[in-house]
């Protein structure tokens, strides 16, 4: 649950009054909230956990945990889990919402 | 050397087990205390790379583990009720209540559904006016704010079908209550990165001087928990009991201000329950008065349930690193992760799981 994964932000909007962006996760795509990284620009890479970029991290940190995190991928599908704790089968239906 | 090659940076991995080797001079224990970095110990080794003189005792950082047996049967009360969307974070629907798990509760009918972010429960209760929207609000100071930032985003939009059940705990408070108990073995802190990318790592200085115990901000990878490792056998060789930060390259001195403004705008510091521990004073998060409306135990009158946990799991002692998983009877037996008893089978990053999965029934040695 506290897994927090490194993703690049590729986009920035806003969502019922809340700074939001979209980032990408070495190809898997997800929202997540930026009002604790206020000051993040497009480009740069965040440290997200359970919906919200945490922590901004520079880029060579970024690819060094994607190597933790291809161990986490693996770890979460053996129970059936995205990345994300969401749950495999139900990903699809779901998609539209989280991938925007 | 067993796994060694297996790193990704075999060579780095070598000095530092080799300097491990070569400065360790008595017994000594270490607590990770967050399950992440359990389930990286037992993936990839790490307690057989290191001296046999090193015991690593494994902590109570799952917040699914801790939450308390009573919390879950709270939840099932309120997923099964028809007025209600109960929502969560998909690893604690397997987690056993008294009865029952969130998954039955959704196969008998319940609304019970799964989130990936806070925000998308009180998305939920936009969308569901005529249903009372719980958000399941369990984890430690990582998770906090995002918590925190739904509860005061339901309240800046208005919302009055929005609650959240909390169960929030807090790291150092958990470290005192090991630290200070007359059973306590544990000799140095590895700190978990994530809860101090939020808190910093200011609020462990008093406990290191207070118990003399050396505190390292560790990281996830292997290498980053080998280095853990071997910084606080340094200190303890030399004698030495510092804070020091292995993982500077994400965690700061002040943690994210912002994060924590939030929290302490929407939560204060309260007793709370922990599984197999009990009540802790001043060890969780309690939302503040005036966001009682939001408290499901106050919306829905649950202060009346009162669980404690069956005798036959001693999580609380696999949590406390009194005991290893392997040393409870029902280990493997009775408990595995297709029917866990207790909920370090649960969670991927509970001991008993990480025990089952990479060390099969044996224990550590073999
Ligand atoms: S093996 Fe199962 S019953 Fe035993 S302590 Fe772990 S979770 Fe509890």
């Amino acid at each position: 649950m506290c897994l927090a994964i490194p993703g690049k932000l590729i986009e920035i909007f806003e969502e019922s009054g809340l700074k939001m962006g979209r980032f990408d996760f070495a190809g898997a795509f997800n929202k997540a909230c930026l009002e604790y990284v206020p000051e993040i620009e497009l480009g740069q890479y965040a440290i997200v956990h359970a919906g919200f970029a945490i922590n901004i991290i520079d880029e060579e940190e970024a690819r060094k945990t994607y190597a933790v995190w291809d161990e986490m991928i693996q770890a979460a599908a053996e129970e059936g889990e995205d990345i994300f704790g969401m749950p495999l089968e139900e990903k699809k239906e779901d998609k539209e919402g989280y991938d925007k | 050397m067993k796994y060694l090659d297996e790193y990704r940076n075999p060579a780095i991995v070598k000095k530092m087990v080799d300097e491990l080797h070569g400065i360790t001079s008595r017994n000594w224990v270490l607590m990770e205390i967050c399950g992440g970095q359990t389930h990286s110990i037992m993936k990839n080794g790490i307690d057989q790379l290191i001296p046999e003189k090193i015991e690593l005792v494994h902590g109570p950082g799952c917040p699914v583990c801790v939450t308390p047996l009573e919390q879950i049967d709270k939840a099932i009360k309120l997923a099964g009720r028809e007025d209600v969307i109960f929502t969560s974070f998909g690893d604690m629907l397997r987690v056993p209540g008294s009865e029952k798990d969130l998954f039955m509760v959704k196969s008998e009918g319940g609304d019970v559904r799964i989130v990936y972010s806070p925000l998308d429960a009180v998305n939920l209760a936009r969308e569901n006016p005529d249903k009372k929207v719980v958000f399941f609000a369990v984890g430690f100071e990582t998770t906090a704010p995002n918590n925190a930032m739904a509860v005061w985003q339901a309240h800046r939009l208005g919302l009055d079908n929005f609650s959240v059940l909390v169960s929030h705990v807090l790291v150092p408070p958990a470290m005192e209550a090991l630290l200070s108990s007359p059973q306590n073995k544990v000799q140095g802190y590895l700190a978990a990165g994530h809860v101090c990318t939020i808190m910093g790592w200011e609020q462990y200085l008093p406990i290191a001087e207070k118990y003399r115990v050396p505190i390292v901000v560790t990281g996830f990878e292997p290498m980053d928990i080998i280095e853990g490792i071997l910084m606080a056998v340094r200190q303890l060789e030399e004698g030495r009991h510092e804070v020091e930060n292995q993982y500077a390259r994400v965690v700061k001195r002040e943690g994210n201000r912002p994060a924590q403004e939030l929290v302490n705008r929407v939560f204060e510091v309260g007793a709370r329950k922990w599984r197999g521990m009990g009540e802790i004073g001043q060890s969780g998060l309690v939302l503040r008065p005036e966001f009682a409306a939001y408290d499901a135990e106050k919306v829905f009158e649950l202060a009346d349930i009162e669980v404690n946990e069956p005798e036959a799991c001693i999580s609380g002692l696999v949590m406390q690193g009194l005991k290893k998983p392997y040393e409870c009877s029902a280990f493997g037996k009775s408990c595995t992760p297709q029917t866990p008893l207790g909920a370090p089978m649960v969670s991927s990053e509970g001991a008993c799981a990480a025990y089952f999965s990479y060390r099969g029934f044996k224990k550590t040695e073999a």
